[in-house]
């Protein structure tokens, strides 16, 4: 077939399709803020601060087999760092002045607690809670990565355990009311470098933000899993120990993307306290973190475009059913889970290649044909013939395989 | 005793396994065994099932820990260093069953066993510069897969995941090269081709090899060793070992 002895890239290096990055940035940055209004803008900009936990779990978990359960755990660091910030800058002495310890924050009042603790100190600077919000997380993470990943401990194993690691976060965040706010969280937050977060042109600014710290990780992201270290993932997923013994220190690589998709979660965290105005344990416990899971499922595992759409396509879903029917949402999404792991492992990204690009191809190849009528035809025919005869034999694999991002 | 061996181990012997034991709950699979291979030479190991020869393998290339003994390559002690540091002083390990990564097309396959890039900087600054792509079709002209080079490796054949794996050790271009039954479940062939690719890979090199295929056996060892429950039976040339009663009785039979 491709008598062609040329050292020509193969799949995972075809060129990207830079169109479908620009149709997601012309949907975010153009025809949502032009066809919602704020409050709907806001709880899309809220939905896609899962995105980037979603992100970073299709290198860890649909590149390098790695699933996590807790990236909640991670989402919650990075905004429980930002919202201590944004807590201390709301509990000025002259805003505090009613309570009987005036310029702490009001929880800690209310729980008798006379000073701030030590380590929420140096959340009064900035560039301190800025450097936090990935630090934290990311250290966090290669503290596990480093005891679970050397001593080769993987699959359902690790996803127990970080699961068990999020029930625990939680836990310890609600009891420790008197330092973490508790339950409820960290709420009535205002400001920002003494700027208003809850005005309306705010919210606007920190939706672009938002979006474009997305755009940010995704070619990060991108990057990755198209350089060697992405292959290497592949690699690793299916054959750790041939990996192994081609001399890589597989531990290292595991560590590595682990705290790739923490950083990630993190900034996704940081933005929603901005966005949100609070951060609680509820976003950090075992079913959110699964929930990002499932968003990541269903938009499909192994493309970083479809995360995003998967997060946001969840959401709206979520948000509309619950409305109505609130008690069968948990039922709804679970079905959804078990749906999509059986009948379309690859999700979204996984429809979208067996059904619409091929059809597409077809239809952009009929114009070929019709301009340059005799060399190519013979070659082109192959591929799109082959495709939809892989994908029917629902060898998620070979789906895989040509999605894109 | 041991100051024999100590002798031994002087002389340049590429590797040097002396006094490996390796026991599982009180079973020892491998028992103080002592093997000397040379360099540049085609020392096959063959043994009746449960004889201890893939464990051998598992010992050398790290998969496995000693409980006792000692591994010298190049005079340096492999039993305590990690799997990929072994790969790194230049020991290469092919699986008994086609180990490859088969959603990589060949060509990714063959990129990823180059030795360039090993740690996480390096993987993500790797670039697929000339030096690469040349020393890739030199490789896949050797194990004769030019030809399916940009093809999903799960689309090939049993006996073509097999060149591809030594392909991939190849191009780590090791001193030592360990392959565990590199012929099995391959038509006559193909038996035959790869019988020729050994011989001209292993000018370079010294090669370990676990085989049960005698007539591939003979076509390819310098000599032979026989392991018998995880003890050295017979050692030689494959006409000696051939002709031995001890072997004759365990092994080859009637």
């Amino acid at each position: 077939m491709s008598s062609q002895i040329s050292a020509a890239p193969a799949q995972n290096s075809s060129p990207v399709d830079w169109w479908k990055y620009l149709l997601l940035a012309v949907i975010l940055l153009v025809v949502l803020p032009l066809a919602l209004d704020i409050f709907r803008l806001n709880l899309i900009g809220k939905y896609l601060t899962y995105a980037f936990v979603a992100i970073g779990l299709v290198l860890c978990w649909g590149c390098g087999g790695i699933l996590s359960l807790g990236q909640g755990v991670f989402f919650g660091l990075g905004g429980y760092c930002m919202a201590m910030f944004l807590k201390l800058e709301a509990s000025n002495p002259e805003a505090t002045a009613i309570q009987s310890t005036p310029g702490i924050p009001d929880f800690m009042d209310w729980n008798q607690l006379t000073e701030l603790p030590w380590f929420w100190q140096p959340f009064h600077s900035l560039s301190f809670t800025l450097l936090a919000v990935i630090a934290v997380p990311v250290i966090f993470a290669f503290i596990i990565g480093v005891a679970m990943f050397t001593r080769r401990v993987g699959g359902v194993y690790f996803a127990i355990i970080t699961q068990a690691i999020a029930a625990i976060l939680t836990i310890l965040i609600i009891g420790q009311q008197g330092y973490t706010g508790g339950v409820n969280g960290i709420t009535d937050l205002r400001t920002f470098v003494g700027w208003d977060i809850r005005t309306e042109s705010a919210q606007y600014l920190l939706y672009f933000v938002n979006v474009a710290l997305l755009f940010a990780c995704l070619f990060a992201a991108l990057y990755i899993k198209r350089c060697k270290l992405g292959r290497l993932l592949v690699a690793m997923r299916e054959k750790e120990d041939r990996v192994r013994f081609s001399g890589y220190n597989v531990a290292s690589f595991k560590i590595f993307v682990f705290c790739i998709g923490a950083a990630f979660a993190a900034i996704g965290g940081a933005m929603f306290t901005l966005q949100v105005g609070f951060m609680s344990p509820s976003f950090v416990g075992i079913v959110p973190s699964i929930e990002m899971v499932i968003f990541c499922a269903v938009g499909g595992r192994l493309s970083l475009l479809g995360a995003v759409y998967g997060t946001l396509l969840v959401n709206l879903a979520k948000t509309s059913f619950s409305e109505s029917f609130p008690e069968l949402w948990l039922f709804a999404m679970g079905a959804l889970f078990i749906g999509v792991v059986l009948a379309f492992p690859d999700g979204l990204a996984g429809l979208y290649q067996t059904y619409i690009q091929p059809w597409f191809k077809h239809f952009i190849n009929r114009e070929k044909v019709g301009l340059t009528p005799p060399a190519p035809i013979p070659e082109k025919t192959t591929t799109p013939a082959k495709e939809p005869v892989a994908s029917s034999l629902s060898s998620s694999l070979e789906e895989s395989r040509n999605v894109p991002a | 005793m041991s100051q024999l061996n100590q002798k031994t181990s002087d002389k340049d012997f590429v590797l040097s396994v002396e006094g490996l034991t390796v026991s599982f709950d009180g079973f020892k699979a491998v028992d103080d065994l002592s093997l000397y291979v040379e360099e540049q030479e085609i020392r096959v190991i063959i043994g009746p099932n449960g004889a201890g020869k893939t464990t051998v393998l598992d010992l050398i290339c790290g998969r496995t820990k000693a409980t006792e003994g000692s591994i010298k390559f190049k005079k340096k002690e492999l039993t305590r260093l990690k799997e990929h540091q072994i790969v790194h002083a230049g020991v290469g390990r092919k699986f008994q069953t086609p180990s490859i990564y088969e959603d990589l097309s060949v060509f990714e396959n063959l990129e990823i066993s180059y030795p360039r890039g090993r740690n996480v900087w390096g993987a993500l600054t790797f670039k697929r510069d000339q030096q690469v792509q040349d020393k890739i079709l030199e490789i896949a002209e050797m194990v004769f897969l030019t030809d399916k080079l940009h093809d999903q490796a799960d689309l090939l054949s049993h006996g073509q995941k097999q060149w591809l794996e030594i392909g991939m050790l190849l191009i780590q271009d090791p001193e030592l090269l360990m392959l565990d039954e590199p012929v099995a479940g391959m038509s006559v062939a193909e038996r035959k081709q790869t019988a020729e690719l050994l011989q001209s890979i292993t000018k370079q090199r010294s090669v370990l090899v676990i085989e049960h295929d005698m007539q591939f056996v003979e076509d390819i060892a310098d000599r032979v060793t026989v392991l018998h429950q995880g003890k050295v039976l017979s050692e030689g040339s494959m006409q000696r070992v051939k002709n031995d009663p001890k072997v004759i009785e365990v092994y080859l039979g009637h």
